[in-house]
C-alpha cells in the first residue's frame, strides 16, 4: 500500500470514530429535550398559579413593596448568567455571554458598577479566562436544574438586592438566559429580575379579567411579603428549565452538524483514496510493462 | 347538603400534583387551619407546613403534605401552590 493511500485510509477511520461520538451525542439530546420540554411544561401551573397571585395582589393594594419600588439611585447592578456546564453545543453558551457582555457595556455607559453571579461551568470558565470575577457561582446541574438550586439562587439574589449598595449589595438585578423557542431556534434574552414588574408575567392573566376583592390572611402586607420571593424563585426556576431545554437542543443541532461534515470528509477521503489507489495501480502497471519492454529489448540485443 | 363542588388544584414547584372536584378542602394557613366549602369568599393565603385534606364527592379523602407556598380561592376554585408538595 502506498504512502498516499495509507494517510487517506488514516483520515477516513479518524472521521469515522468522530462520527460515530457526534452521532451518539445527537441521538442522547434529541431524547433529553424532550425531557427538558415536560419539564418545562410541567413547571408552567406552578408559575402560572404564583404569577396570578401577585397581579392580584398588585391590583388590590397599593402597597409599596421594596422589591417592586425603584431605588432612588441605582450604583451597582447585578447580571446573572446562566450558561451550560458542557460544551459541544454549538454558541450556546457563547451566545450568552455575549448578550452579558452588552448589557455589561450598556450598565457602564450609564453609570453603573455591574456585579455577576454565574450559572454553569462555561461561564466560571469564560470569566476564569478573562480573569474577571464573579460574586458568586453555581456549577452542575444545569442539564436537569433542580428547584433547590433555583430557590438558593434566589436567596442569594434577594440578600444582595436587600443590602445597601455602599455596603456591598445590589440595586438592579437582570438575567441573561437562553429562552427555548423551538427546536432549531434558542433566544438569548435580557430581563430585569428585581425591582419587580409584576405586570409583565411569565404568562399575563388572560384579557382584561377583573380579580375578585380578595380577603387577605394574615393581612396583604405579609402575603406580599410571603408571595414575592416565591414569585422570584419561579422565575428564576423557569430561567434555569428553559436554559436547559435550550442547552439539549443546542447540542443536538452542533451535534448533528458536526456527523454530517465527518460525512462529508468520509466521502470526500473516499474518492481521494480511490483515485490515489488507482494511481498506484496505474503506476505499477507501467512499471510492469516498462519493465517487460526493457527485458525484450535487452533480449533483442544480444 | 347542597351538590355544589369546588375545584381543587394542588400544584407544586415542578409539577401539579393532584387536581380534580371535591367537597371540601381543610388546608393549614400560618393563622390555623381553615375549612373551604363551595362558595367560598375570594382569599389569599400563606400555607403553613402541614396536611391538606380533600374531601371528594363520593366521600374519601385525599391527604397530601404540603409546606411553603399559599392558597388562593376565587370563584369555587381552590389553588394550593407550594414548594413542596406531595400526596400521603
Amino acid at each position: 500500500m502506498g504512502a498516499q493511500l495509507r494517510v487517506y485510509r488514516q483520515k477516513i477511520k479518524s472521521a469515522q470514530t468522530t462520527k460515530k461520538i457526534t452521532r451518539a451525542m445527537e441521538l442522547i439530546s434529541a431524547s433529553r429535550i424532550y425531557k427538558a420540554q415536560q419539564r418545562v411544561a410541567a413547571s408552567a401551573p406552578y408559575s402560572r398559579a404564583v404569577t396570578r397571585a401577585v397581579s392580584a395582589v398588585a391590583t388590590y393594594s397599593n402597597v409599596d413593596h421594596p422589591l417592586t419600588t425603584e431605588p432612588a439611585r441605582i450604583d451597582r447592578a447585578a447580571i446573572v448568567v446562566f450558561t451550560s456546564d458542557r460544551g459541544l453545543a454549538g454558541a450556546f453558551s457563547s451566545n450568552v455571554m455575549k448578550e452579558a457582555d452588552q448589557l455589561t457595556t450598556l450598565l457602564l455607559s450609564q453609570g453603573k458598577e455591574v456585579v455577576y453571579f454565574l450559572v454553569g461551568r462555561k461561564a466560571v470558565s469564560n470569566f476564569g479566562f478573562r480573569r474577571r470575577v464573579a460574586v458568586q457561582q453555581w456549577i452542575g446541574g444545569t442539564d436537569l436544574p433542580q428547584f433547590d438550586t433555583a430557590k438558593e439562587i434566589s436567596d442569594t439574589l434577594l440578600k444582595a438586592f436587600a443590602t445597601d449598595a455602599s455596603e456591598g449589595g445590589v440595586d438592579e438585578i437582570h438575567v441573561v438566559y437562553n429562552r427555548f423557542v423551538s427546536m432549531i431556534a434558542q433566544v438569548p434574552e435580557v430581563v430585569r429580575l428585581l425591582p419587580l414588574e409584576v405586570v409583565e408575567g411569565i404568562e399575563a392573566p388572560v384579557g382584561d379579567e377583573v380579580f375578585p376583592l380578595y380577603e387577605f390572611e394574615p393581612d396583604v402586607n405579609k402575603v406580599l411579603d410571603a408571595l414575592l420571593p416565591v414569585y422570584i424563585e419561579s422565575r428564576i426556576f423557569n430561567s434555569m428549565l428553559q436554559s436547559a431545554a435550550s442547552e439539549h437542543a443546542a447540542r443536538q443541532k452542533a451535534m448533528k452538524s458536526a456527523t454530517d461534515n465527518a460525512e462529508k470528509l468520509i466521502h470526500n477521503y473516499t474518492r481521494l483514496s480511490n483515485s490515489a489507489r488507482q494511481a498506484e495501480i496505474t503506476q505499477q502497471i507501467s512499471e510492469i510493462v516498462g519493465g517487460a519492454d526493457a527485458l525484450s529489448t535487452a533480449g533483442n540485443e544480444d | 347538603m347542597s351538590d355544589k363542588t369546588i375545584r381543587v388544584e394542588l400544584v407544586a414547584a415542578d409539577k401539579a400534583v393532584w387536581s380534580g372536584d371535591a367537597k371540601m378542602v381543610i388546608a393549614k394557613t400560618v393563622e390555623g387551619e381553615i375549612g373551604l366549602l363551595p362558595g367560598h369568599e375570594p382569599m389569599l393565603a400563606i400555607l403553613g407546613a402541614g396536611e391538606v385534606r380533600i374531601t371528594l364527592v363520593g366521600g374519601e379523602i385525599i391527604k397530601a403534605n404540603a409546606e411553603e407556598g399559599f392558597l388562593s380561592v376565587e370563584h369555587d376554585v381552590v389553588s394550593i401552590v407550594a414548594r413542596h408538595a406531595q400526596l400521603v
